[in-house]
């Protein structure tokens, strides 16, 4: 069965139809990657998918969980998907330590030992075991992504999102995030990401999704999308972004 | 004068104080009820449905606009009137408590707006509901924000409690009237003192608050918060 199905989901801001059906599926342990010119509607897609944002007609499922139920226990859901921002969001007034502990303690409820415990792993995953007792403000751009993904991760999501997570880094410090999130798509993570770092599309995403207009333009193994797109704009929008961001990611 | 006089007037001191311990007493009656008011009106002004962030806002536009001694006259001598009758000392508390409350909400009002709204994004993302976010998130972040305008707010409710003398609380301005009326000489220190009292109060209440604000800053964010 599949992990996530996303159903002909639709959102409009004022006048602006954002999404106009949009339907995805992914299985478990796979990993899809979402590119499409800026205001076409995928942040409105991924904050849709854990009802961050309330969508007007459409569904998900989250496995036999219907995420869009009207009696659907938000919290409960949300606690299972893991969601990076472009921004990061971590709080800024808590250590790296406390922004990873609080949804252990807060929302799952565990004991303060056991939190830390993981809560320290989890640093330790990313790379910043050292860092835990940093103000996010303390820490470099990169560094407060890697503690937001670690963040995500303590809540044992069985699935992540992420929106755009490396394009408010400076250029060096886009692939020790890269590096964090390949290593967990080889763990077998779910993931939907959205991002034109096409190097790293290329090295785990299983799909491609272009998006364009609130729709689904084409998706595609990278593979096929890049040699042969069945729709001219796929690979017109394809080549621009790989002059723009180049590959190396 | 004499040194006779400051003589006089130090052996008046201890009732002095006497009276200034009752506007101490007033003054953190009337914050902490300013406080949990203030804060629970902000809270409804931005995060609650219309109709109770509409009351929220009634409450603060009317006490923000009614000058603290009709407060204090309506609340000791009017209210008894309907049969509520209070004492002088607790009629001013709720007086200058509410209107204080009334200012503190603005006070926080902003500094919840001035949150980022990713914070709150952030948190509800990990499931935390509303409630939770607010008061693990949004709060503690905003609180931090208020004190600096927090301190002004202290500084004004503090020289505010002298006003219950108008009501016929036995605070430090009754006392002091009191001395002047048994000894007419004594007018001018025996005022000089209250006021040098008052600046002292003024002087280590902030003094105590700016410690708090060093304390509660967050490291990293020096001078960007
Ligand atoms: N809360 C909102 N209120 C009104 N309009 C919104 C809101 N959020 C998004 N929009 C509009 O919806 C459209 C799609 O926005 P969205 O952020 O989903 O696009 P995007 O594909 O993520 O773009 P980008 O690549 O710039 O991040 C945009 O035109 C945006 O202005
Ligand atoms: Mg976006």
């Amino acid at each position: 069965m599949a992990l996530l199905r996303v159903e002909d989901l639709h959102k409009r801001y004022g006048h602006e139809e954002v999404l106009k059906g949009v339907s995805l599926t992914l299985a478990a342990g796979e990993t899809k990657v979402v590119i499409g010119p800026s205001g076409t509607g995928k942040s409105t897609l991924l904050r849709c998918i854990n009802r961050l944002t309330e969508p007007d007609r459409g569904r998900v499922w989250l496995g036999d969980l219907e995420v869009t139920a009207r009696r659907a226990d938000l919290n409960k859901i949300r606690a299972q998907i893991g969601f990076v921002f472009q921004d990061f969001n971590l709080f800024t007034h808590l250590t790296a330590l406390d922004n990873v502990r609080l949804g252990l303690l807060k929302v799952r409820g565990m004991g303060r030992r056991e939190a830390t415990e993981r809560a320290m792993a989890e640093l330790e995953r990313v790379g910043l075991k050292a860092k835990a007792s940093a103000y996010p403000a303390q820490l470099s751009g990169g560094q407060q992504q890697r503690v937001s993904i670690a963040r995500a991760l303590a809540m044992d999501p069985k699935l992540m999102l992420f929106d755009e997570p490396t394009s408010a880094l400076d250029p060096e410090l886009i692939g020790e995030v890269l590096a964090v999130m390949i290593q967990l798509a080889k763990e077998g993570m779910t993931m939907i990401v959205v991002t034109h770092e096409m190097g790293f599309a290329r090295s785990v995403a299983d799909e491609i999704v272009f998006m364009e207009g609130g729709v689904i333009v084409e998706q595609g193994p990278p593979e096929v999308l890049f040699r042969s797109p069945k729709v001219p704009r796929t690979g017109e929008f394809l080549r621009k972004i790989s002059e723009l961001y180049g590959e190396a990611g | 004068m004499d040194l006779g006089v400051w003589a006089q007037v130090g052996s008046y001191l201890p009732v002095l104080l006497q009276g200034l311990l009752v506007n101490v007493e007033l003054l953190l009656g009337l914050l902490a009820l300013g406080f949990a008011i203030g804060v629970v009106a902000a809270l409804l002004e931005v995060y609650a449905p219309r109709p109770l962030g509409f009351l929220a806002s009634a409450y603060t536009w009317f006490f923000r606009g009614v000058p603290e001694i009709v407060l204090l006259f309506l609340f000791y001598f009017g209210l008894p009137q309907i049969g509520l009758r209070l004492s002088a000392f607790l009629a001013a508390v709720l007086a200058l408590g509410f209107r204080s409350s009334a200012y503190q909400a603005q006070i926080f009002r902003g500094a919840l707006l001035s949150i980022p709204t990713g914070q709150m994004m952030a948190a509800r993302a990990l499931g935390l509901s509303r409630l939770g976010a607010i008061r693990h998130i949004v709060l503690p972040q905003a609180l931090r924000l208020s004190l600096a305008g927090w301190s002004n707010e202290f500084s004004s409710v503090l020289k505010d409690t002298t006003l219950a003398w108008g009501i016929g609380v036995v605070e430090v301005m009754r006392q002091a009237t009191y001395i002047r009326a048994r000894n007419f000489t004594l007018t001018l220190p025996i005022y000089l003192t209250v006021a040098f009292l008052f600046l002292v109060l003024t002087y280590a209440g902030n003094f105590a608050i700016g410690m708090a604000e060093k304390r509660l800053r967050i490291p990293g964010l020096e001078g960007r918060g």
